[in-house]
């Protein structure tokens, strides 16, 4: 058992994840590792399996072969709120705060397994539960809400907020789970070149200050060429290729991939990857974020 | 008289009042299919079916083959202006406010049927006759067997009408997407009400022929939460799971109530419920659904 | 007008009323609490004790459906299962009226454990539809398990004693449930300010996404289901010391049907939506009453008329409400203080 409050960036390992639908195989065989500490980066063309992965890796879906490990510790049997006890957050490619709640209970619902107040203290609200929340709340607003500067909209209810403040406070969230290794689906999909850099810049900030091993999914190539330390390239469920930023982005077999994939978007935003990283071609993503939100 | 000939009596009485269970899921299924609204209200549809019946037949002395078609009428029509003044401002809400409503509307019905008609139960002008009938040597009620003829045909009349009408085939089209159907040109909001009349009429009907076997009171409508339970363990969104149930329950109902007691009917029932939910949580031949993350 | 609600620390700001006016509200309530047993006669409180018990279980129903997103149609065989327990030990352990009250929460709540369980497999009407299952199954219970329910005839209840003095009197009985009910009420407003809360409430936005972000579906959903009927189970066993009588037909499924409407009718997920909706559900058949008596000159047989049109009403409080204030009156509430907040700047 990991000793509780143990932090620090944990080393994750995927070995021979295989995970179908019925006939469908969403992943076949994939292994990757992330190193502790580094922001790994997991891409591929639409449906290619980048979501249902990071479903397997916090353990929404059951994979049928395969395992992941956690700090060497095979975790593949856990259930997800075990996994969140030992420092697996995560974010959401479709948004998945809670509307009923305001910003600083939906950053506050992330610190729920690290947490001790039982029931009994909960209904009295007496003593050890509130000084723990008094403690939770100083925290958040310490180490969280002025980090992501979201101050000015704390006691919003979160449904109100803009698209890119929704992502940020979702980001929020995860942070407060005291994670250890933080797990980002596409975190700048529909956002703008602004909104996009602050988000980069955030990522960035929590490798370095939090000392968190970082594995995102993104369609936005100049964010990734920019800010990762290793991509891990996914189509139709398996591992195409691997390597450096630059070593994968001039593998002819992802140039296929995403062609082969027949999205033009997608080429879109790859060759303006190549152009320019930090111009953010996020065409793709955009297109389909923005149609979800509307 | 032997016990195997009073098994099979008693397994034809529940295959009888099995096909009015199956009837009235057939409303629910209907509804819902089209709506994606479990209408609770259903047995109260129908028990006001019986007392639109009773109205017409007894107080305007009119004859049965007159009074049925209008009671049936009736209870469509009530399920037109339910349709357009309760279910539509409701459109995009949650599901359970929708039921929540169906309830309140029950709690309506039931009011103002014991406004105009009293509290005490009532019998039925007799149309079908006493004289009992004989399967062999196996003694079934006449009543009963017309009930499960009647209910036999006109299930059969929807499924054919669902497969070749063209209502039918929009209602189907509705039921498996609502957006697709309407960019083929469907009128769903069309469907929406003709699935309300249609359920609510056939509610209203199955009311004439349970009222006619057992006589009507206000609180009739409980016959409704059987018929749920049809639906239930058969599927929400599944015809045949409403005619497979149906039977089913009828003769459980008939089997436990004639060799448990009376008292366990409604408790097998239920506890058949729970059983299936927990096995089969979308039912027997219900379409599962899937959640994403 | 109000100005400056800047807080000083994070205490004050978490407190449960934050602002002057709200705790200048909550004094005078109280007040009128107290003040109310001297004043109101034997009709009002009798009205009152009855408003309390449909408080403490509404309350515990508005934490389960509104607040965990559960939908039970079983809050009132759960006060069954508490007005039971209660009888039966005060007919065979005679034990103290306090000690009954909590036994008689505590098997309600696994009752409710043990009927939450589909809650892991099924959802939304599903769930519904298992709770109102439950319930006939329980009601089956209670006519049939003879030894202790005494069947359709069902328990006779002495009055409950506080230290001699048996509690016989609405006024009595006032100063034993409203206490109680406050308390409940106020352990439930605690709740939401916790992570039990937050959890809850979670559940019911996004049970999944809840799932990954570390809240153990099983636990919370039976855990909400346990305070839920414990609160129905305490509501029940005063609901016998009242009464007096226990039967299987006490505790009737429209009385659950009622407790649902009560939390629409307030507002679901507010804790003074449950108090609000129960206190007007309760009083609205009585206020109907006074509206037949006073037609009762006018059309004759009025008097026949008070139970169909209560049965209307309470279907047509349900309908209205959910197609037009579908927030329940303690939004109204809301709208209201906005707007004295800005008074008299109105927009
Ligand atoms: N619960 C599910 N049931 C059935 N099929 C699923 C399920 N979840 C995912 N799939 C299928 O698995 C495949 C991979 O989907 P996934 O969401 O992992 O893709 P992705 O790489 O995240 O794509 P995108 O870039 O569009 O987000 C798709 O074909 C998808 O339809
Ligand atoms: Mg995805």
């Amino acid at each position: 058992m990991t000793a509780p409050g143990e932090t620090g960036a944990a080393h994750l390992e995927v070995e021979g994840l295989s995970l179908s639908f019925g006939g469908l195989k969403a992943l076949r065989g994939v292994s990757f590792s992330v190193e502790p500490g580094s922001i790994t980066a997991l891409i591929g063309p639409n449906g290619a399996g980048k979501t249902s992965m990071f479903n397997c890796i916090s353990g929404f879906y059951k994979p049928q072969q395969g395992s992941v490990r956690f700090d060497g510790r095979d975790v593949t049997r856990m259930h997800p709120p075990e996994r969140a006890a030992l420092g697996f957050a995560r974010t959401f490619q479709n948004i998945a705060l809670f509307r009923g709640m305001t910003v600083l209970d939906n950053i506050k619902l992330g610190r729920h397994a690290h947490m001790k107040t039982g029931l009994l203290q909960a209904l009295a609200y007496w003593g050890p539960a509130q000084r723990e929340e008094m403690e939770l709340r100083a925290e958040i607003e310490r180490r969280i809400i002025d980090f992501l500067e979201i101050d000015h909209i704390r006691n919003m209810p979160v449904a109100s907020l803009s698209y890119g403040l929704q992502k940020r406070v979702e980001l929020a969230r995860a942070l407060a789970m005291r994670p250890r290794i933080l797990l980002l689906d596409e975190p700048v999909a529909g956002m703008n070149r602004e909104e996009t850099e602050d988000m980069a810049r955030f990522i960035l900030d929590v490798k370095e200050e939090w000392g968190t091993t970082i594995l995102m999914v993104e369609h936005d190539m100049g964010m990734v060429m920019d800010i990762s330390d290793h991509v891990v390239v996914l189509n139709f469920g398996e591992v195409i290729a691997r390597g450096l930023p630059h070593e994968v982005q001039a593998d002819p077999h992802v140039t296929e991939a995403y062609l082969g994939s027949g999205d033009p978007a997608a080429l879109m935003a790859r060759l303006k990857g190549e152009a320019g990283p930090a111009d953010g071609g996020s065409a793709a993503a955009n297109r389909k974020t923005r149609e979800d939100v509307a | 008289m032997s016990d195997l000939l009073f098994f099979f009596e008693v397994t034809l009485a529940g295959l009888g009042s099995g096909a009015l269970l199956s009837l009235t899921a057939l409303a629910f299924v209907l509804i819902y299919k089209a709506t994606r609204v479990i209408n609770l209200a259903v047995g109260e549809l129908l028990m006001l079916g019986g007392y639109l019946f009773f109205a017409f037949a007894a107080g305007l002395g009119l004859p049965a083959w007159a009074a049925i078609p209008l009671a049936i009428a009736g209870g469509g029509l009530v399920g037109a202006v339910v349709e357009r003044g309760l279910i539509r401002p409701m459109l995009g809400e949650s599901p359970i406010a929708v039921f929540m409503v169906t309830i309140g509307l029950g709690s309506i019905l039931v009011g103002l049927v014991e406004l105009v008609w009293g509290t005490d139960p009532r019998a039925l002008p007799a149309f079908m006759g006493n004289a009992p009938i004989f399967i062999g040597e196996a003694y079934v009620s006449r009543k009963i067997a017309i009930a499960f003829a009647v209910a036999a045909v006109v299930i059969a009349v929807f499924l054919v009408l669902f497969r070749y009408w063209r209502g039918g085939v929009a209602l189907r089209a509705t039921a498996t997407d609502q957006a697709a159907a309407y960019s083929c040109g469907i009128n769903v909001p069309g469907v929406f009400s003709l699935a309300w009349v249609i359920g609510c009429g056939t509610a209203a009907g199955a009311g004439v022929l349970l009222g006619s076997i057992g006589g009507i009171s206000p609180s009739m409508g409980v016959f409704g939460l059987s018929a749920l339970v049809v639906v239930i363990v058969g599927g929400l969104d599944s015809v045949a799971g409403a005619l497979v149930g149906g039977l089913v329950i009828g003769l459980i109902e008939a089997w436990a109530g004639t060799y448990l007691g009376g008292e366990y009917k409604l408790v097998t029932t239920f506890g058949l419920l729970l059983v299936a939910l927990m096995i089969r949580p979308y039912g027997l031949f219900g379409t599962t659904e899937i959640e994403r993350l | 007008m109000q100005i400056g609600t800047a807080k000083h620390s994070y205490q004050a700001d978490e407190a449960l009323l934050t602002t002057r006016p709200q705790r200048v509200w909550m004094a005078l309530f109280a007040a009128s609490l107290c003040i109310a047993p001297f004043v109101l006669d034997n009709y009002w409180l009798y009205l009152a004790c009855l408003v309390a018990i449909n408080v403490a279980s509404a309350t515990g129903l508005n934490i389960l459906t509104g607040y965990t997103g559960l939908v039970s149609l079983g809050q009132a065989a759960f006060m069954a299962v508490g007005a039971y327990t209660v009888g039966w030990m005060q007919l065979n352990l005679g034990t103290p009226f306090l000690l009954n009250l909590v036994a008689g929460g505590i098997i309600a709540a696994a009752v409710g454990i043990v009927v939450g369980i589909p809650s892991l497999r099924v959802k939304g009407l599903y769930l519904a539809i298992a709770t109102i299952a439950a319930s006939f199954i329980l009601h089956f219970i209670f006519v049939n398990w003879q030894s202790v329910t005494n069947g359709n005839s069902g328990l006779t209840l002495t009055p409950a004693s506080f230290f001699g003095t048996p509690l016989t009197e609405y006024q009595q009985l006032y100063f034993v449930f409203v206490p109680i009910t406050a308390l409940m009420v106020l352990g439930a407003a605690n709740l939401f300010r916790t992570r039990v809360g937050r959890a809850f409430i979670a559940i019911r936005d996004r049970d999944i996404s809840a799932e990954v972000l570390g809240i153990s579906l099983l636990r919370y959903k039976l855990m909400s289901f346990a305070i839920s009927s414990f609160y129905a189970g305490v509501a029940g066993g005063m609901w016998a010391y009242f009464f007096r009588v226990v039967t299987p037909e006490s505790f009737p499924f429209v009385y659950s049907i009622f407790f649902l409407a009560a939390i629409i009718v307030g507002g679901m997920g507010t804790i003074l939506g449950g108090i609000l909706g129960a206190v007007f559900m309760t009083l609205v058949p009585e206020l109907l009453r006074f509206g037949i008596d006073w037609l009762t000159p006018v059309l004759p047989n009025a008097a026949a008329m008070l139970s169909p049109v209560r049965t209307i009403v309470f279907g047509l409080l349900i309908v209205g409400f959910l197609i037009f204030e579908p927030k329940g009156l303690a939004e109204i509430v809301q709208r209201s203080r906005r707007y004295f907040h800005l008074w008299p700047f109105k927009k």
